[in-house]
């Protein structure tokens, strides 16, 4: 059996030694199903009279649909029912929107037009799963090939098509205000000036599909009390379960969804596809239906881990000081969003990784292309960008000659310290790690690397303070497609000061959908950050929920802490006169965010009660 | 519609084949392309008796075209081909897959047809005709009969020399093999997985053909790429292979290495 | 449709059932016999999640055409058990960590069987080539590898190696 050691000598003060289980082997408690065979999967379950349903897909990247003749599948044998973007009742969502992030931007079915190679087209629901492919082989559907892009920085160029009508710059807007997320903290164009190196460097991760041994894949049911049932091995039960109801229209209270049980996910499992799948299927037959991707499937729509391309440019002095860094960052999101907006942030909170950097900017897009969309994977958001920085910090201690454990000792994060987006590092640890790697690999360091600590040194002076922030207000939604972006990098020309010490305020997304999404901070059990702006009231249901007025600028909803640069304290220069995207409004919603039940006058939530 | 026709032998099998119908062997081409919904046959044909016997007489050795490759890693008389079956999948692939059947294995599969043409085997079909398994292959895109058995011809000791490159250990499908043959005027080298089949490199075979030395060797892999015709993949590109296969082939001729 | 009568061995019980034409034996076994323990996870050989027994040797049930186990024996993980006494690998893999989902322990425990009925005492080199044709995404392979090593020392009762 793997030993795990205890190094009893670091940090042992913030340990309790008198835990009963932690830091003992202990035996799996599902591992006797497993070796049994008996642990129940989603397909482990059977139903009598089970049809199976299979989709049709693009063979294209880009491509609008003529025409879809469905006429001769649904005249082959067991054929029970061929659907389309028609059968879906609320064909349009984006996955977030449950937590009131993002806009509605992908259809279960498409209808109009596909946007990446295997999209879905049209579903056909049989007797068997090869009467079911049978058909789907008989389906045919009339393309009209358009132009793709499948690379990020293509899509961002003036002429690039348009993958997804609802971006159409090909970028996510960030804030309602730009085409990426920003990131500053001091100066970095003036530490470039006085360092006696600048180190650039492009790093780029490909796709990566989570490949569980079971495909993604759910079993809907007609159940009593007109209800469905719905096994699955989604890794994400109550998105799934809201996402069906979304998407089918159907009150939350009529799902039954059974899961926790997946043979591997790793992210691959989030994305609530298969689900409303299976149970559009069972609605329109009234049947047990069987929805999974076959492995073929799984590797070309099961959402990757997307693509990820970033360009680093570290200041470096000759004593190996990294006085400055800056990412420009490219995450491919695929043709709809998903959860890439949201990496994109957690990402940005992360950078520039476990160091103590004093000057920092970063631009980082989410880009639309005509790829398969990109999901959550392992490490989500962060893995490609740590991948480039420990790439990076061993180009630097080339470039300035120093032993690359001692680089990153010498540049560690130390208790205290304060990080770019502005909250003090604690439990830091980074310096112990490379110490011990350092010895386990038989690595030498100078008696000085050996003899420091991240408890010592960090959190006194400049290293705790947040240093006065240039900003800019350059890649405004528009601008780039306009051409009027030329460069992608963070601006060499700032426009705006933040006074030293001055801590972010927090930036709403879109306005809530509905007054019941508001996140009541009171509500919800989690210790606001001090000086945390308190929401205004949600405003009231209305009868007619369609004609909800939204106000027209961010609620300042209590989302986490956000990396943004603070607003400038001096005023922000007048927009340049060819700018008028800078006035663009925010998103909405093209109708009001619902699970299910239209009835005015009822809330939408009928699956519980609400505590005040 | 999909039907199952089994005959008693395979000669009658071979009899029944034709339009819409593919012959099932072991099973792990033919049964994948029926659970993947493959719509260019309905006719499954398979016999209950099949040739799986391995024989070696004077003129040379046989091979019954339903021996497996566990069949072949049995077989004492065939130790020189065991380098080659074991690298044909786990244990549960070698018990079903064929030595008939990997004659019509895609990409990326196929390794031991790449063997069995560096070493100039012959195919006997169905309906008594021999031809070389190179015409087999060349035209295997057409129905052309059942294969029942492959005839080898003896080969000495140390002549035969085969490498599997795969990214996957221990096991994984091949990115590209190579089988060479070195008996003296029969030259053989051939490369899996740098065309639409298994292919001949001639500028090589000629440039060994008058033995193993460094410059032959080294001619050899400078001419190699010449006949091949390899394509970008998921496993590789098209500018990888072509890098790489020299130094495969390098390795091979001067190791002697089996893996 | 037109259905083919098959009779076999599962697990020390007859089977008797009509199968589609093309049918693959892990539909068969899965959702005709209800032996729901060999996995259906690629349905093209390379996974080995559905490896099962056939008259003692491993063969992958999604590439196997189910009319022609006729008369034949099948051993799944579902008869791996005797009665109430989990088998040795069993008992190894649970006490190893070697499953963290499971989809894939089922096919590695019959692939495992498989070579210590033909191999009591395989290398560490052999338990890794029983297995190669068997993929495991959570755990890594290490822990299945010494849980057979395990397994097969404590039948020949000595400690593992």
């Amino acid at each position: 059996m793997t030993s795990i050691e205890f190094r009893k000598d670091l940090f042992a003060d913030e340990r309790d030694d008198t835990l009963k289980e932690i830091g003992k082997p202990t035996i799996r408690q599902d591992i006797l199903g497993h070796v049994t065979g008996r642990t129940a999967y989603y397909d482990d379950h059977l139903f009598d009279g089970m049809l199976h349903m299979r989709a049709v897909r693009s063979p294209h990247h880009h491509a609008q649909i003529r025409a879809i003749d469905l006429a001769a599948a649904e005249r082959m044998p067991g054929v029970r029912r061929v659907a389309t973007a028609k059968d879906v009742p609320n064909n349009l969502n984006t996955l977030l929107s449950l937590i009131n992030f993002g806009r509605d931007d992908e259809p279960l079915c498409s209808h109009d037009k596909v946007r990446f190679k295997g999209e879905t087209v049209a579903w056909v629901i049989a007797d068997t799963e090869r009467q079911a492919r049978d058909a789907c082989a008989a389906i045919r559907v009339d393309y009209s090939v358009l132009p793709h892009v499948l690379d990020v920085e293509e899509a961002l160029a003036p002429n690039a098509p348009v993958v997804n009508e609802i971006y159409p710059n090909n970028s996510f807007d960030y804030h309602a205000k730009y085409d990426h997320q920003k990131l500053r903290f001091g100066d970095v164009n003036a530490a470039f000036a006085q360092a006696d190196h600048v180190i650039e460097a492009e790093y780029q991760m490909s796709p990566i599909e989570q490949a569980p041994i079971e495909t993604c894949g759910a079993i809907a049911a007609p159940e009593t009390n007109d209800r469905f049932v719905c096994h699955t091995n989604t890794q994400a039960l109550f998105f799934s379960l809201g996402t069906t109801a979304k998407l089918l229209d159907i009150a939350s209270s009529r799902l039954h969804f059974i899961g926790g049980t997946a043979g591997g996910g790793f992210g691959g499992k989030v994305d609530s596809i298969v689900e409303p799948t299976a149970v559009l299927g069972a609605m329109l037959t009234g049947r047990p239906v069987k929805f999974a991707w076959d492995r073929a499937e799984e590797m070309q729509v099961g959402a990757p881990r997307g693509g990820e391309r970033w360009r680093l440019k570290d200041g470096v002095m000759n004593d190996g000081r990294i006085v400055a860094r800056e990412f420009t960052g490219f995450f491919d999101s695929g043709a709809y969003m998903r959860l890439s907006p949201y990496a994109i942030i957690k990402g940005t909170g992360h950078l520039p990784g476990p160091y103590s950097i004093p000057n920092i900017a970063s631009n980082v897009y989410c880009v639309v292309t005509n790829r398969t969309p990109a999901t959550a994977m392992r490490g989500f958001g962060i893995t490609a960008v740590d991948f480039a920085i420990e790439c990076q910090m061993d180009r630097v201690a080339e470039a300035v000659g120093m032993n690359p454990v001692e680089l990153r000792i010498l540049n560690a994060y130390r208790d205290g310290d304060m990080k770019a987006h502005r909250r003090s590092a604690k439990n830091t640890a980074l310096i112990e790690c490379c110490q011990v790697a350092a010895a386990k690999a038989g690595w030498s360091l100078s008696p000085d690397a050996a003899a420091q600590s991240s408890r010592q040194g960090g959190g006194v002076g400049e290293r705790a303070a947040i240093p006065e922030t240039v900003t800019d207000e350059e890649g405004r939604i528009g601008d780039r497609r306009a051409g009027r972006a030329a460069t992608t990098a963070p601006s060499r020309s700032p426009t705006g000061r933040v006074p030293a010490g001055q801590q972010g305020v927090a930036v709403g997304g879109a306005p809530v959908q509905n007054p019941d999404m508001q996140i009541d901070a009171d509500r919800i059990g989690h210790r606001m950050g001090a000086g945390m702006p308190v929401p205004p009231a949600a405003a009231p249901p209305t009868a007619a929920p369609q004609s909800v007025v939204r106000p027209s600028v961010p609620a300042a909803t209590p989302a986490p802490p956000q990396p943004v640069a603070p607003p400038a304290a001096s005023p922000p220069p007048p927009p340049t006169t060819s700018s008028p995207a800078a006035a663009e409004p925010p998103y909405k919603p093209a109708q009001p965010f619902s699970r299910g039940v239209k009835r005015p006058g009822t809330s939408p939530f009928t699956s519980g009660f609400r505590r005040r | 519609m999909l039907s199952v026709e089994t005959f008693p032998s395979m000669a009658e099998a071979g009899q029944a084949l034709g339009d819409r119908a593919r012959y099932l062997a072991g099973g792990t081409l033919v049964m994948r392309a029926v659970t993947y919904g493959d719509q260019s046959f309905e006719r499954i044909v398979r016999a209950r008796q099949v040739d799986r016997a391995i024989g070696n007489d004077a003129a040379g050795l046989r091979i019954g075209a339903g021996a497996t490759m566990a069949d072949v890693l049995a077989s004492g008389d065939l130790a020189f081909l065991h380098p080659v079956a074991q690298t044909i999948g786990g244990p549960a692939i070698r018990n079903m897959a064929t030595v008939g059947g990997n004659l019509f294995a895609a990409n990326p599969y196929g390794d031991f047809a790449v063997a069995l043409l560096a070493l100039n085997a012959q195919a006997v079909m169905a309906n008594g005709q021999v031809q070389p398994v190179e015409t087999l292959l060349a035209g295997r895109e057409r129905p052309s009969g059942l294969v029942t058995a492959i005839t080898l011809p003896r080969v000495d000791a140390g002549s035969f020399r085969y490498r599997k490159i795969s990214r996957v250990k221990p096991k994984g499908v091949s990115l590209m093999s190579i089988a060479v043959n070195l008996m003296r005027g029969e030259v053989r080298v051939v490369f899996g997985n740098m065309g639409p089949r298994a292919l001949r490199a001639p500028a090589a075979e000629r440039a060994l053909a008058n033995g193993l030395n460094d410059a032959s060797i080294a001619a050899a892999c400078a001419a190699c790429l010449e006949g091949l015709q390899p394509t970008d993949d998921p496993l590789a590109t098209e500018w990888y292979r072509r890098e790489v296969a020299p130094v495969h082939l390098a390795r091979l001729l001067n190791d002697g290495g089996v893996r | 449709m037109a259905k083919t009568p098959v009779t076999f061995t599962l697990n020390d019980a007859e089977a008797a059932l009509f199968v589609d034409p093309g049918a693959p034996l892990i539909d068969v076994l899965r959702r005709g016999a209800g032996d729901l323990t060999p996995k259906h996870g690629c349905g093209q050989g390379t996974c080995g999640a559905c490896t099962v027994l056939i008259d003692g040797v491993p063969h992958l049930a999604c590439l196997t055409l189910a009319e022609t186990v006729e008369g034949r024996r099948i051993d799944t993980t579902g008869g791996l058990a005797g009665g109430p006494d989990l088998h040795p690998l069993q008992q190894a893999f649970m006490e190893g960590f070697a499953a963290q989902c499971g989809f894939c322990t089922s096919g590695m425990l019959m692939a495992a069987k498989a070579l210590l009925d033909a191999n009591p005492n395989p290398t560490r080199e052999e338990a890794i080539e029983a297995i190669s044709g068997n993929l495991c995404r959570c755990t890594g392979y290490e822990p299945i590898v010494d849980a057979i090593l395990t397994a097969a020392a404590r039948v020949q009762g000595r400690a593992a190696s």
